[in-house]
């Protein structure tokens, strides 16, 4: 898809031949037996496939023109890193597609161009997640619970602005990359979360959106080496997912953490999250991907919850503040104080950063707050935090825990 | 591509000639757009007159009517523009940074459709 992006510079018609291109494999393969080079013969008939849309769109001779110029350039499709997915090899291995101006550039280019900040956030990730993830429109709607037409809509309004505006694929100026990668991992990092867990429906966590932030990530450490930030993001990706099938139960009800089977956690996930955050921090560019992934390290290596380093989780948050000035990480950071030093102390500072209009939104606040009063004895205070999360409307599974947090305070349900 | 900068300022017309503000208000666009001509971006670019002294202009069923004032009344008013040309929009909004308006209001990036004018008959 990049490489025929990189030809005809429009990504509605890249998009059409990459289209084009599967529709005709899926039909000549069965019979005629599979290419040599699957990925070449994809992007060679999609480069054709784009020169056929163009052509029928006779307002773009002067395109034309230079797509023809670049096929007739470019001479029998030659085998290249495809977009997706993305090579298994290990960071170290030659051949492998590495940015800025190497082979992976028009990857990055395309992966740049779906999370340009002058894009809406949502949009940037519904494109990012189409044009890079390879997932339907109908996915990512259902991912985000919104209608298919809303997010066609969406999508469509996202590829017009990139044309209308002249947004370019290319690869950011030295200068420019630090805010165009923030805004590349911001991206990754929201499709990971809205996986991890989905912010309303049914289900607590949904897996095939946690998948594509993962892909993601690997490739754009794949693709920028040099960059611990990226490292980090992956890392955090690693050692958070690796918990998944523990954190629901039978019937996809909520596990806490601390109540988590630790052997059903996957080790290679958490030790090779923990050998890139290793490598990501030696080169001694700290920032918020990195600190995170440190954070979720503490908890995955951790034997058993009684185990959990909470001082040093308490630090890392206090650190991560440095970063993210937000009520959301010092919340964080109360809990973590609390473990280690008592719920009053937790307490002192949740009540301290509770009143932010943004936190009291948040139902994890709530139901911090009705933990740590629980622990203190101060039931009623607690019930009232339980239901205060309540009101939220949370997902279904978190719902189901509150009730039941709250008939074992011993009130139930009015 | 050729992108219009709307230049958005809180404050409503030039300062007064022969103040200070006025010559620092001159001096510092003029850095502004200096750079932009020097890089060869910059096709032209003019402040307005305060949006007090605008008219808006409209059509209805064939009459025009007239309103004094600007078409919108916002905190921020269009106090100049700027017209360039360059690569694509990462280029145009990092020029558009460099505008001070941007530092006190805000500089809206336009993109032009590229298509002459109709020649004179």
């Amino acid at each position: 898809m990049a490489s025929v992006l990189r030809m005809t510079g429009d990504l509605a018609v890249a998009e059409d031949a990459v289209q084009e291109a599967c529709l005709a494999a899926l039909a000549q393969w069965p019979d005629r037996g599979w290419p040599d080079q699957p990925r070449a013969w994809l992007t060679g008939v999609a480069r054709h496939k784009a020169v056929d849309l163009i052509r029928r769109e006779a307002a773009r001779s002067r395109k034309e023109a230079a797509a023809m110029r670049d096929l007739a350039a470019a001479g029998p499709p030659e085998p290249e890193p495809g977009l997706w997915p993305w090579p298994s090899a290990p960071p170290s291995a030659p051949g492998r597609p590495a940015g800025i101006g190497g082979l992976g550039d028009d990857e990055l280019g395309l992966i740049f161009m779906c999370c340009h900040p002058a894009l809406a956030l949502e949009a940037r990730v519904a494109l990012t997640l189409r044009c890079v993830c390879g997932l339907s429109t109908a996915q990512i709607a259902a991912g985000f619970l919104v209608p298919e037409a809303t997010m066609a809509r969406r999508l469509s309004r996202a590829k017009a602005k990139i044309a209308d505006s002249g947004i370019r694929l290319r690869q950011p100026a030295p200068d420019e990359l630090p805010s165009r990668l923030a805004a590349v991992l911001r991206v990754t990092y929201l499709v990971f979360t809205e996986g991890h867990k989905a912010s309303r429906g049914p289900d607590l966590v949904r897996g095939e959106l946690c998948d594509a932030a993962l892909r993601l990530a690997r490739g754009l450490a794949a693709l920028l080496p040099g960059e611990p930030e990226v490292a980090g993001l992956l890392a955090l990706l690693l050692l958070t997912d690796a918990r998944r099938a523990a954190r629901t139960g039978p019937d996809g009800e909520l596990v806490l953490l601390e109540d988590q089977d630790r052997s059903r956690w996957d080790q290679a996930m958490i030790s090779e999250g923990e050998r890139l955050l290793v490598g990501a921090l030696r080169a001694g560019r700290p920032g918020p991907y990195q600190l995170h992934a440190a954070i979720a390290g503490c908890h995955s290596t951790s034997p058993d919850a009684a185990s959990t380093d909470w001082r040093e989780i308490a630090a890392l948050y206090g650190e991560l503040i440095r970063y993210e000035p937000s009520p959301v990480v010092e919340a964080n950071r109360a809990i973590a104080v609390a473990m280690s030093e008592g719920p009053a102390a937790g307490l002192v500072i949740l009540d301290a950063v509770g009143h932010h209009p943004q936190l009291s939104r948040w139902p994890q606040l709530h139901l911090a707050r009705a933990d740590l009063l629980a622990r203190l004895g101060r039931t009623a205070d607690a019930v009232a935090a339980y239901r205060a999360a309540l009101e939220l409307e949370p997902t279904a599974p978190e719902r189901d825990f509150i009730a039941r947090r709250i008939r074992e305070l011993g009130t139930g349900l009015p | 591509m050729k992108y219009l900068l709307l230049l958005n300022t809180p404050d409503d017309g030039l300062p007064a000639e022969g103040t200070a503000e006025y010559a620092d208000t001159y001096v510092r666009y003029s850095t502004a757009m200096g750079a932009m001509a020097q890089a060869g971006v910059l096709i032209e670019c003019r402040p307005l007159r305060a949006s007090s002294s605008a008219t808006t202009v409209r059509v209805r069923d064939g009459e025009t009517l007239l309103t004094d004032g600007p078409a919108a009344e916002i905190k921020e008013q269009v106090g100049g523009y700027a017209l360039i040309e360059c690569a694509d929009l990462d280029d145009a909004l990092k020029w558009a940074a460099t505008i001070p308006a941007a530092e006190v209001g805000s500089v809206e990036v336009r993109a032009i459709v590229d298509t002459p004018p109709p020649a004179p008959r």
